[in-house]
Protein backbone atom coordinates (compact mmCIF):
# COMPACT_ATOMS: atom_id res chain seq x y z
CA UNK A 1 0.00 0.00 0.00
CA UNK A 2 2.89 2.08 0.86
CA UNK A 3 4.36 1.53 -2.73
CA UNK A 4 1.69 3.70 -4.59
CA UNK A 5 2.76 7.06 -3.63
CA UNK A 6 3.97 8.83 -7.12
CA UNK A 7 5.05 11.62 -5.98
CA UNK A 8 8.41 12.88 -7.15
CA UNK A 9 8.74 9.57 -8.69
CA UNK A 10 11.66 9.63 -10.63
CA UNK A 11 12.25 7.75 -13.92
CA UNK A 12 16.27 7.80 -14.57
CA UNK A 13 17.21 8.31 -18.28
CA UNK A 14 19.56 9.92 -20.40
CA UNK A 15 17.40 11.83 -22.96
CA UNK A 16 17.19 14.90 -23.87
CA UNK A 17 14.06 15.66 -21.42
CA UNK A 18 16.81 14.13 -18.79
CA UNK A 19 19.39 16.26 -19.55
CA UNK A 20 17.51 19.57 -19.81
CA UNK A 21 18.12 21.98 -16.67
CA UNK A 22 15.59 21.64 -13.86
CA UNK A 23 15.04 25.57 -13.99
CA UNK A 24 14.19 25.35 -17.56
CA UNK A 25 11.80 22.50 -17.16
CA UNK A 26 10.00 24.39 -14.17
CA UNK A 27 9.63 27.19 -16.93
CA UNK A 28 8.41 25.26 -19.49
CA UNK A 29 5.76 23.63 -17.52
CA UNK A 30 4.69 27.33 -16.33
CA UNK A 31 4.41 28.14 -19.74
CA UNK A 32 2.38 25.25 -20.36
CA UNK A 33 0.20 25.76 -17.53
CA UNK A 34 -0.58 29.14 -18.48
CA UNK A 35 -1.01 28.38 -22.21
CA UNK A 36 -3.69 25.62 -21.08
CA UNK A 37 -5.92 28.01 -18.91
CA UNK A 38 -5.36 30.01 -22.02
CA UNK A 39 -7.01 27.74 -24.52
CA UNK A 40 -10.28 27.90 -25.79
CA UNK A 41 -11.01 26.01 -28.84
CA UNK A 42 -10.10 22.70 -30.08
CA UNK A 43 -7.06 24.03 -32.21
CA UNK A 44 -5.05 25.30 -29.32
CA UNK A 45 -6.10 22.43 -26.69
CA UNK A 46 -4.75 20.24 -30.32
CA UNK A 47 -1.79 21.87 -30.18
CA UNK A 48 -0.80 22.01 -26.70
CA UNK A 49 -1.69 18.13 -26.61
CA UNK A 50 0.70 17.59 -29.96
CA UNK A 51 3.37 19.08 -27.59
CA UNK A 52 2.86 17.37 -24.79
CA UNK A 53 2.48 13.61 -26.62
CA UNK A 54 6.14 15.20 -28.48
CA UNK A 55 7.62 15.76 -25.13
CA UNK A 56 6.24 12.01 -23.52
CA UNK A 57 7.97 10.85 -26.85
CA UNK A 58 11.28 12.96 -26.51
CA UNK A 59 11.49 11.62 -22.34
CA UNK A 60 10.53 7.67 -23.32
CA UNK A 61 8.53 8.03 -20.53
CA UNK A 62 5.90 5.21 -21.09
CA UNK A 63 2.44 6.28 -21.47
CA UNK A 64 1.21 3.73 -19.25
CA UNK A 65 3.01 5.21 -15.95
CA UNK A 66 1.68 8.73 -17.38
CA UNK A 67 -1.83 7.41 -17.07
CA UNK A 68 -1.03 5.14 -14.13
CA UNK A 69 -0.85 9.05 -12.44
CA UNK A 70 -3.90 9.84 -13.01
CA UNK A 71 -5.37 7.10 -10.95
CA UNK A 72 -4.72 8.78 -7.78
CA UNK A 73 -7.05 12.01 -9.23
CA UNK A 74 -10.00 10.24 -10.92
CA UNK A 75 -12.14 11.64 -8.60
CA UNK A 76 -11.23 14.92 -8.96
CA UNK A 77 -11.67 14.07 -12.85
CA UNK A 78 -15.03 12.69 -12.47
CA UNK A 79 -16.17 15.09 -9.73
CA UNK A 80 -15.56 18.25 -11.69
CA UNK A 81 -16.86 16.65 -14.63
CA UNK A 82 -20.12 15.88 -13.34
CA UNK A 83 -20.24 19.60 -11.62
CA UNK A 84 -19.72 21.24 -15.11
CA UNK A 85 -22.23 18.59 -16.65
CA UNK A 86 -25.31 19.50 -14.64
CA UNK A 87 -24.47 23.08 -13.28
CA UNK A 88 -23.60 25.08 -16.09
CA UNK A 89 -26.05 27.49 -16.55
CA UNK A 90 -27.63 27.60 -19.77
CA UNK A 91 -30.81 28.88 -21.61
CA UNK A 92 -31.97 25.69 -23.79
CA UNK A 93 -31.02 22.31 -22.42
CA UNK A 94 -31.15 19.38 -24.12
CA UNK A 95 -32.17 16.72 -21.28
CA UNK A 96 -34.30 17.68 -18.20
CA UNK A 97 -34.87 15.22 -15.03
CA UNK A 98 -36.05 16.58 -12.04
CA UNK A 99 -33.29 18.69 -10.80
CA UNK A 100 -30.52 17.84 -13.30
CA UNK A 101 -30.35 19.34 -15.97
CA UNK A 102 -27.81 18.93 -19.11
CA UNK A 103 -26.70 21.85 -21.65
CA UNK A 104 -24.87 22.00 -24.75
CA UNK A 105 -22.62 24.38 -22.88
CA UNK A 106 -22.43 21.97 -20.02
CA UNK A 107 -20.86 19.06 -22.51
CA UNK A 108 -18.32 21.76 -23.84
CA UNK A 109 -17.42 23.09 -20.74
CA UNK A 110 -17.36 19.36 -18.84
CA UNK A 111 -15.59 18.17 -21.88
CA UNK A 112 -12.84 21.10 -22.07
CA UNK A 113 -12.42 20.98 -18.08
CA UNK A 114 -11.15 17.12 -17.67
CA UNK A 115 -9.14 17.44 -20.74
CA UNK A 116 -7.61 20.38 -18.96
CA UNK A 117 -7.01 18.76 -15.93
CA UNK A 118 -5.84 15.82 -17.73
CA UNK A 119 -3.16 17.35 -19.72
CA UNK A 120 -2.58 19.32 -16.84
CA UNK A 121 -1.00 16.60 -14.42
CA UNK A 122 0.18 14.52 -17.34
CA UNK A 123 2.68 17.81 -18.23
CA UNK A 124 3.41 18.43 -14.36
CA UNK A 125 4.55 14.10 -14.09
CA UNK A 126 6.66 14.31 -16.98
CA UNK A 127 8.78 16.73 -15.37
CA UNK A 128 8.57 15.34 -12.34
CA UNK A 129 9.51 11.66 -13.96
CA UNK A 130 12.07 12.93 -15.88
CA UNK A 131 13.87 15.33 -12.91
CA UNK A 132 15.37 13.72 -9.71
CA UNK A 133 14.09 15.72 -7.00
CA UNK A 134 17.56 16.76 -5.50
CA UNK A 135 17.93 18.59 -9.08
CA UNK A 136 14.34 19.51 -9.08
CA UNK A 137 14.71 21.39 -5.72
CA UNK A 138 18.11 22.80 -6.62
CA UNK A 139 16.70 24.49 -9.66
CA UNK A 140 13.58 25.40 -7.58
CA UNK A 141 15.96 27.25 -4.95
CA UNK A 142 17.65 28.66 -7.94
CA UNK A 143 14.95 30.18 -9.65
CA UNK A 144 13.71 31.95 -6.60
CA UNK A 145 17.14 32.98 -5.63
CA UNK A 146 15.67 36.57 -6.24
CA UNK A 147 12.68 36.29 -3.92
CA UNK A 148 15.24 36.19 -1.00
CA UNK A 149 15.37 40.12 -1.30
CA UNK A 150 11.89 40.16 -0.21
CA UNK A 151 12.76 38.24 2.64
CA UNK A 152 11.32 34.91 1.32
CA UNK A 153 13.78 32.11 3.33
CA UNK A 154 14.37 30.51 -0.19
CA UNK A 155 17.42 28.47 1.35
CA UNK A 156 15.66 27.11 3.78
CA UNK A 157 12.68 25.68 1.74
CA UNK A 158 14.61 24.05 -0.48
CA UNK A 159 16.56 22.65 2.84
CA UNK A 160 13.40 21.58 3.84
CA UNK A 161 12.17 19.82 0.88
CA UNK A 162 15.05 17.96 0.04
CA UNK A 163 15.50 16.72 3.44
CA UNK A 164 12.15 15.53 3.26
CA UNK A 165 12.38 13.82 -0.03
CA UNK A 166 15.67 12.22 1.95
CA UNK A 167 13.46 10.94 4.85
CA UNK A 168 10.35 9.35 3.04
CA UNK A 169 11.84 6.18 2.71
CA UNK A 170 12.95 6.05 5.99
CA UNK A 171 10.22 6.67 7.40
CA UNK A 172 8.04 4.70 4.96
CA UNK A 173 10.39 2.02 6.08
CA UNK A 174 9.70 2.66 10.00
CA UNK A 175 6.22 2.49 9.00
CA UNK A 176 6.14 -0.95 7.77
CA UNK A 177 8.00 -2.25 10.81
CA UNK A 178 5.84 -0.52 13.42
CA UNK A 179 2.92 -2.03 11.03
CA UNK A 180 4.59 -5.28 11.52
CA UNK A 181 5.13 -4.83 15.23
CA UNK A 182 1.40 -4.19 15.74
CA UNK A 183 0.35 -7.14 13.72
CA UNK A 184 2.43 -9.42 15.59
CA UNK A 185 0.53 -8.15 18.66
CA UNK A 186 -2.95 -9.31 17.15
CA UNK A 187 -3.58 -5.75 15.65
CA UNK A 188 -6.10 -5.68 12.25
CA UNK A 189 -5.54 -3.11 9.65
CA UNK A 190 -7.07 -4.85 6.64
CA UNK A 191 -10.95 -5.51 7.90
CA UNK A 192 -13.56 -3.38 8.51
CA UNK A 193 -15.37 -0.48 7.15
CA UNK A 194 -13.56 3.04 6.50
CA UNK A 195 -14.15 4.67 9.85
CA UNK A 196 -12.65 1.39 11.40
CA UNK A 197 -9.53 1.46 9.24
CA UNK A 198 -8.65 5.06 9.74
CA UNK A 199 -8.94 4.61 13.15
CA UNK A 200 -6.98 1.48 13.69
CA UNK A 201 -3.98 3.65 12.41
CA UNK A 202 -3.80 5.56 15.02
CA UNK A 203 -1.50 3.54 17.07
CA UNK A 204 0.84 3.78 14.36
CA UNK A 205 0.61 7.61 13.57
CA UNK A 206 1.78 8.32 17.07
CA UNK A 207 4.83 6.20 17.81
CA UNK A 208 6.08 7.11 13.74
CA UNK A 209 5.21 10.94 15.15
CA UNK A 210 7.29 10.96 18.03
CA UNK A 211 10.13 9.00 16.19
CA UNK A 212 10.01 11.68 13.50
CA UNK A 213 10.41 14.53 16.25
CA UNK A 214 13.45 12.05 17.69
CA UNK A 215 15.30 11.78 14.17
CA UNK A 216 15.41 15.72 13.28
CA UNK A 217 16.48 16.63 16.74
CA UNK A 218 19.52 14.19 16.04
CA UNK A 219 19.45 15.27 12.26
CA UNK A 220 19.58 19.19 13.42
CA UNK A 221 22.87 18.19 15.95
CA UNK A 222 24.51 16.46 13.24
CA UNK A 223 23.95 19.26 10.52
CA UNK A 224 25.63 21.59 13.17
CA UNK A 225 28.43 19.43 13.91
CA UNK A 226 29.05 19.45 9.81
CA UNK A 227 29.35 23.15 9.73
CA UNK A 228 25.75 23.76 8.72
CA UNK A 229 25.08 27.88 9.32
CA UNK A 230 22.19 28.34 7.08
CA UNK A 231 23.03 29.66 3.35
CA UNK A 232 24.94 31.95 3.65
CA UNK A 233 28.35 31.50 1.85
CA UNK A 234 27.63 27.76 1.09
CA UNK A 235 28.87 26.50 -2.27
CA UNK A 236 27.35 23.41 -4.01
CA UNK A 237 28.73 20.36 -5.65
CA UNK A 238 27.07 20.55 -8.73
CA UNK A 239 26.24 24.20 -9.89
CA UNK A 240 23.43 24.15 -12.75
CA UNK A 241 24.57 25.66 -16.08
CA UNK A 242 22.24 26.48 -19.31
CA UNK A 243 23.22 24.98 -22.00
CA UNK A 244 22.11 25.88 -26.02
CA UNK A 245 19.70 22.67 -25.72
CA UNK A 246 17.79 24.72 -22.45
CA UNK A 247 17.80 28.34 -24.59
CA UNK A 248 16.15 25.82 -27.98
CA UNK A 249 13.87 24.59 -25.40
CA UNK A 250 12.80 27.37 -23.42
CA UNK A 251 12.35 29.49 -27.00
CA UNK A 252 10.03 26.58 -28.41
CA UNK A 253 8.19 26.44 -25.52
CA UNK A 254 7.26 30.27 -25.37
CA UNK A 255 6.37 29.87 -29.35
CA UNK A 256 4.00 27.25 -27.94
CA UNK A 257 2.55 29.69 -25.59
CA UNK A 258 2.13 32.59 -27.25
CA UNK A 259 0.26 31.14 -30.54
CA UNK A 260 -1.56 29.17 -27.64
CA UNK A 261 -2.19 33.04 -26.27
CA UNK A 262 -2.80 34.87 -29.55
CA UNK A 263 -5.42 32.35 -30.50
CA UNK A 264 -7.13 32.46 -27.50
CA UNK A 265 -7.41 36.40 -27.94
CA UNK A 266 -7.96 36.60 -31.78
CA UNK A 267 -9.30 33.34 -32.98
CA UNK A 268 -8.64 31.51 -35.91
CA UNK B 1 53.55 15.83 20.72
CA UNK B 2 51.15 18.43 20.80
CA UNK B 3 47.59 18.69 22.30
CA UNK B 4 44.50 19.14 20.30
CA UNK B 5 41.88 19.00 22.90
CA UNK B 6 42.08 20.04 26.40
CA UNK B 7 39.88 20.24 28.85
CA UNK B 8 40.09 22.06 32.35
CA UNK B 9 37.70 21.18 35.28
CA UNK B 10 35.16 20.45 32.95
CA UNK B 11 31.51 20.59 34.14
CA UNK B 12 27.73 20.00 32.17
CA UNK B 13 24.88 19.89 33.95
CA UNK B 14 21.62 19.06 32.39
CA UNK B 15 18.73 21.86 33.25
CA UNK B 16 15.86 20.04 35.35
CA UNK B 17 12.83 19.00 33.07
CA UNK B 18 9.78 19.33 34.75
CA UNK B 19 9.42 17.90 38.29
CA UNK B 20 12.71 16.25 37.32
CA UNK B 21 15.84 16.91 39.27
CA UNK B 22 19.08 18.83 36.99
CA UNK B 23 21.48 15.88 36.21
CA UNK B 24 25.33 16.74 36.63
CA UNK B 25 26.95 14.67 33.78
CA UNK B 26 30.35 15.87 33.89
CA UNK B 27 31.84 16.66 37.20
CA UNK B 28 35.39 18.54 36.65
CA UNK B 29 37.49 16.72 34.14
CA UNK B 30 40.86 17.79 33.16
CA UNK B 31 41.91 15.92 30.25
CA UNK B 32 44.86 16.21 27.54
CA UNK B 33 43.70 14.63 23.99
CA UNK B 34 47.36 14.43 21.74
CA UNK B 35 47.44 14.88 18.16
CA UNK B 36 47.43 11.57 16.23
CA UNK B 37 46.34 9.17 18.82
CA UNK B 38 43.78 6.80 19.08
CA UNK B 39 41.45 7.17 22.39
CA UNK B 40 39.10 5.20 23.38
CA UNK B 41 36.09 6.52 26.48
CA UNK B 42 34.72 3.91 28.18
CA UNK B 43 31.38 4.17 30.58
CA UNK B 44 28.55 3.11 31.09
CA UNK B 45 25.09 4.32 30.23
CA UNK B 46 24.79 7.95 32.36
CA UNK B 47 28.80 7.92 32.87
CA UNK B 48 28.65 11.45 31.05
CA UNK B 49 31.09 10.21 27.75
CA UNK B 50 28.68 10.94 25.50
CA UNK B 51 28.24 14.50 26.74
CA UNK B 52 31.95 14.42 27.55
CA UNK B 53 32.09 13.61 23.52
CA UNK B 54 29.65 16.66 22.83
CA UNK B 55 31.29 19.10 24.19
CA UNK B 56 34.82 18.59 21.90
CA UNK B 57 33.13 20.44 18.98
CA UNK B 58 30.76 23.03 20.74
CA UNK B 59 27.32 21.20 20.40
CA UNK B 60 27.23 21.70 24.12
CA UNK B 61 29.38 24.43 25.85
CA UNK B 62 30.60 24.12 29.53
CA UNK B 63 28.43 25.13 32.36
CA UNK B 64 32.34 25.33 34.74
CA UNK B 65 35.57 25.44 33.50
CA UNK B 66 37.28 25.33 29.75
CA UNK B 67 37.47 23.39 26.92
CA UNK B 68 39.94 24.19 24.51
CA UNK B 69 40.73 22.91 20.62
CA UNK B 70 43.75 23.43 19.09
CA UNK B 71 44.24 26.81 21.83
CA UNK B 72 40.55 27.35 20.55
CA UNK B 73 37.84 27.93 23.49
CA UNK B 74 34.61 26.39 22.33
CA UNK B 75 32.63 29.28 24.61
CA UNK B 76 33.84 31.77 21.37
CA UNK B 77 31.67 31.74 19.13
CA UNK B 78 33.17 33.65 16.51
CA UNK B 79 35.56 30.16 16.64
CA UNK B 80 32.37 27.88 16.12
CA UNK B 81 32.77 27.00 12.58
CA UNK B 82 36.46 26.69 12.88
CA UNK B 83 36.22 24.73 15.86
CA UNK B 84 33.68 22.04 13.73
CA UNK B 85 35.85 21.58 11.21
CA UNK B 86 38.60 20.71 13.31
CA UNK B 87 36.74 17.69 15.40
CA UNK B 88 34.25 16.17 13.13
CA UNK B 89 31.53 13.98 14.82
CA UNK B 90 29.59 10.55 13.25
CA UNK B 91 26.99 9.48 15.64
CA UNK B 92 25.17 6.64 16.74
CA UNK B 93 22.17 6.27 14.30
CA UNK B 94 23.22 6.36 10.71
CA UNK B 95 19.31 7.46 9.09
CA UNK B 96 19.60 10.63 11.39
CA UNK B 97 22.85 12.26 10.34
CA UNK B 98 22.51 11.62 5.92
CA UNK B 99 21.36 14.58 5.05
CA UNK B 100 20.83 13.99 1.32
CA UNK B 101 19.21 11.21 -1.21
CA UNK B 102 22.74 10.28 -3.11
CA UNK B 103 25.99 9.50 -0.99
CA UNK B 104 28.04 11.85 -2.71
CA UNK B 105 25.84 14.72 -2.29
CA UNK B 106 25.72 13.94 1.61
CA UNK B 107 29.84 13.86 1.83
CA UNK B 108 29.78 17.13 -0.16
CA UNK B 109 27.59 18.57 2.48
CA UNK B 110 30.15 19.63 5.27
CA UNK B 111 32.32 20.95 2.42
CA UNK B 112 29.15 22.95 0.75
CA UNK B 113 29.00 24.64 4.36
CA UNK B 114 32.82 25.75 4.59
CA UNK B 115 32.15 27.35 1.10
CA UNK B 116 34.74 25.51 -0.51
CA UNK B 117 34.56 26.34 -4.32
CA UNK B 118 32.99 22.87 -6.31
CA UNK B 119 35.85 21.92 -8.19
CA UNK B 120 37.29 21.52 -4.85
CA UNK B 121 34.47 19.76 -3.29
CA UNK B 122 34.51 17.63 -5.61
CA UNK B 123 37.94 16.22 -5.42
CA UNK B 124 37.51 16.20 -1.24
CA UNK B 125 34.41 13.82 -1.81
CA UNK B 126 36.21 11.72 -4.21
CA UNK B 127 39.08 11.20 -1.62
CA UNK B 128 37.12 11.00 0.87
CA UNK B 129 34.50 8.25 -0.08
CA UNK B 130 38.03 6.45 -1.53
CA UNK B 131 39.62 6.93 1.74
CA UNK B 132 36.51 4.78 3.56
CA UNK B 133 36.12 2.23 0.90
CA UNK B 134 33.42 3.55 -0.87
CA UNK B 135 34.30 5.35 -3.54
CA UNK B 136 32.21 2.96 -6.08
CA UNK B 137 28.44 3.88 -4.04
CA UNK B 138 29.02 7.69 -4.89
CA UNK B 139 25.97 7.78 -6.94
CA UNK B 140 23.75 5.26 -4.94
CA UNK B 141 21.05 6.02 -2.79
CA UNK B 142 22.10 6.03 0.91
CA UNK B 143 18.52 4.16 2.50
CA UNK B 144 19.53 1.20 0.59
CA UNK B 145 23.02 0.99 2.19
CA UNK B 146 23.92 -1.58 4.93
CA UNK B 147 24.24 0.21 8.79
CA UNK B 148 27.89 -0.31 8.38
CA UNK B 149 28.00 1.20 5.24
CA UNK B 150 26.13 3.95 5.89
CA UNK B 151 28.46 4.61 8.99
CA UNK B 152 31.51 5.02 6.70
CA UNK B 153 29.57 7.69 4.32
CA UNK B 154 29.36 9.50 7.61
CA UNK B 155 33.02 9.28 8.13
CA UNK B 156 33.51 10.26 4.88
CA UNK B 157 31.16 13.60 4.95
CA UNK B 158 33.34 14.34 8.19
CA UNK B 159 36.68 13.79 6.54
CA UNK B 160 35.60 15.47 3.48
CA UNK B 161 35.75 18.52 5.86
CA UNK B 162 39.75 17.58 6.58
CA UNK B 163 39.63 17.41 10.43
CA UNK B 164 42.53 16.87 12.68
CA UNK B 165 40.51 14.93 14.61
CA UNK B 166 36.91 12.77 14.31
CA UNK B 167 35.03 11.95 17.49
CA UNK B 168 32.58 8.48 17.14
CA UNK B 169 30.25 8.45 19.68
CA UNK B 170 28.78 5.14 19.90
CA UNK B 171 29.04 5.13 16.24
CA UNK B 172 29.25 1.39 16.09
CA UNK B 173 26.36 0.46 18.92
CA UNK B 174 23.57 0.24 16.30
CA UNK B 175 25.84 -2.11 13.67
CA UNK B 176 25.99 -5.95 13.19
CA UNK B 177 29.52 -7.34 14.09
CA UNK B 178 30.16 -7.13 10.31
CA UNK B 179 29.33 -3.75 10.27
CA UNK B 180 31.33 -3.24 13.10
CA UNK B 181 34.48 -4.13 11.98
CA UNK B 182 34.01 -2.62 8.91
CA UNK B 183 33.83 1.30 10.86
CA UNK B 184 36.33 0.23 13.23
CA UNK B 185 38.97 -0.86 10.73
CA UNK B 186 38.13 2.19 8.63
CA UNK B 187 39.14 4.51 11.21
CA UNK B 188 42.23 2.79 12.27
CA UNK B 189 43.29 3.03 9.19
CA UNK B 190 42.35 6.92 8.99
CA UNK B 191 44.32 7.05 12.14
CA UNK B 192 47.44 5.17 11.21
CA UNK B 193 47.40 6.40 7.73
CA UNK B 194 46.42 10.55 7.83
CA UNK B 195 46.94 10.83 11.14
CA UNK B 196 43.83 11.88 12.00
CA UNK B 197 42.96 11.86 16.35
CA UNK B 198 40.23 9.27 16.93
CA UNK B 199 38.08 9.81 19.90
CA UNK B 200 36.49 6.41 19.92
CA UNK B 201 33.45 6.40 22.46
CA UNK B 202 31.98 2.83 23.61
CA UNK B 203 30.77 0.60 26.12
CA UNK B 204 32.56 -2.62 24.11
CA UNK B 205 35.63 -3.42 25.70
CA UNK B 206 37.14 -5.11 22.40
CA UNK B 207 36.95 -1.39 20.77
CA UNK B 208 39.12 -0.60 23.55
CA UNK B 209 41.55 -3.07 22.96
CA UNK B 210 43.41 -1.72 20.30
CA UNK B 211 43.62 1.59 21.29
CA UNK B 212 46.65 4.20 22.11
CA UNK B 213 45.01 5.02 25.66
CA UNK B 214 41.83 4.45 27.14
CA UNK B 215 39.94 6.67 30.01
CA UNK B 216 37.38 5.24 32.29
CA UNK B 217 34.33 7.57 32.93
CA UNK B 218 32.17 7.22 35.51
CA UNK B 219 29.80 9.33 37.15
CA UNK B 220 30.89 12.34 35.54
CA UNK B 221 34.39 11.88 35.88
CA UNK B 222 37.51 10.51 34.34
CA UNK B 223 38.50 8.09 36.98
CA UNK B 224 41.09 5.93 34.92
CA UNK B 225 43.14 6.71 32.43
CA UNK B 226 46.26 4.96 30.80
CA UNK B 227 46.96 2.25 28.16
CA UNK B 228 44.46 -0.63 27.86
CA UNK B 229 47.22 -2.83 29.54
CA UNK B 230 47.35 -0.43 32.51
CA UNK B 231 43.46 -0.20 32.31
CA UNK B 232 42.03 -3.72 31.63
CA UNK B 233 44.26 -5.03 34.99
CA UNK B 234 42.17 -3.58 37.14
CA UNK B 235 39.65 -5.84 37.35
CA UNK B 236 37.60 -5.53 40.42
CA UNK B 237 37.48 -0.99 39.87
CA UNK B 238 35.92 -1.90 36.09
CA UNK B 239 32.96 -4.59 37.19
CA UNK B 240 32.46 -2.39 40.13
CA UNK B 241 31.53 0.57 37.60
CA UNK B 242 29.28 -1.87 35.47
CA UNK B 243 31.52 -2.77 33.22
CA UNK B 244 33.10 -5.87 31.60
CA UNK B 245 36.51 -7.06 31.49
CA UNK B 246 37.84 -8.30 27.94
CA UNK B 247 37.37 -12.09 27.94
CA UNK B 248 41.24 -12.53 28.46
CA UNK B 249 41.64 -10.78 31.07
CA UNK B 250 38.23 -12.38 32.56
CA UNK B 251 39.70 -15.94 32.03
CA UNK B 252 43.05 -14.96 33.54
CA UNK B 253 41.30 -13.59 36.56
CA UNK B 254 39.50 -16.85 36.94
CA UNK B 255 42.47 -18.82 36.77
CA UNK B 256 44.35 -16.41 39.68
CA UNK B 257 41.51 -17.07 41.64
CA UNK B 258 42.40 -20.54 41.12
CA UNK B 259 45.62 -20.43 42.77
CA UNK B 260 47.57 -20.28 39.29
CA UNK B 261 50.21 -17.82 38.88
CA UNK B 262 49.60 -15.35 36.12
CA UNK B 263 50.05 -12.04 35.17
CA UNK B 264 46.92 -9.97 34.03
CA UNK B 265 48.16 -8.02 31.05
CA UNK B 266 47.67 -10.22 28.55
CA UNK B 267 45.53 -9.08 26.29
CA UNK B 268 45.12 -10.77 23.13
CA UNK B 269 44.05 -13.74 22.84
CA UNK B 270 47.50 -14.81 21.31
CA UNK B 271 49.54 -13.03 24.48
CA UNK B 272 46.77 -15.19 27.07
CA UNK B 273 47.48 -18.33 24.90
CA UNK B 274 50.74 -17.80 25.45
CA UNK B 275 50.66 -17.26 29.27
CA UNK B 276 48.37 -20.26 29.76
CA UNK B 277 50.57 -22.04 28.15
CA UNK B 278 53.57 -21.38 29.80
CA UNK B 279 52.17 -21.61 33.34
CA UNK B 280 50.97 -25.48 32.42
CA UNK B 281 54.87 -26.33 31.47
CA UNK B 282 55.92 -24.77 34.98
CA UNK B 283 53.79 -26.85 37.11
Amino acid sequence: MLKDITLGQFFPGDTVAHRLDPRTKILLVLFYIVALFMAKDLFSYGLLALTLAVCVRISRVGLKALVRGLRPILFIIVFTAVLNLFFTPAEAYLLEWGPLRISAAGIHSAFFMVLRIMMLIMGTFLMTYTTSPISLTDGLERLMNGLKRFRVPVHELAMMMSIALRFIPTLIEETDKIMSAQKARGADFESGNLLEKARALLPILVPLFISAFRRADELATAMECRCYHGGEGRTRLHVLQYQRRDAAALILGAAVMAAVIVLGRFGL
Amino acid sequence: MSTIIRTEALRFTYPADEGGQAVHALRGVDLEIEKGSFVAVLGHNGSGKSTLAKTFNAVLLPVGGRVWVEGMDTTDESLLLAIRQRVGMVFQNPDNQIVANVVEEDVAFGPENLGVPSGEIRERVDSALRAVGMYGFACHAPHLLSGGQKQRIAIAGVIAMEPECIVLDEATAMLDPVGRREVLSTVHRLNREKGITVILITHHMNEAQEADRVIVMDGGKAVMDGTPREVFVQAGPLRAMGLTVPDTVDLLCRLRMDGWDLPLDALSVEECADVIAKACRGR
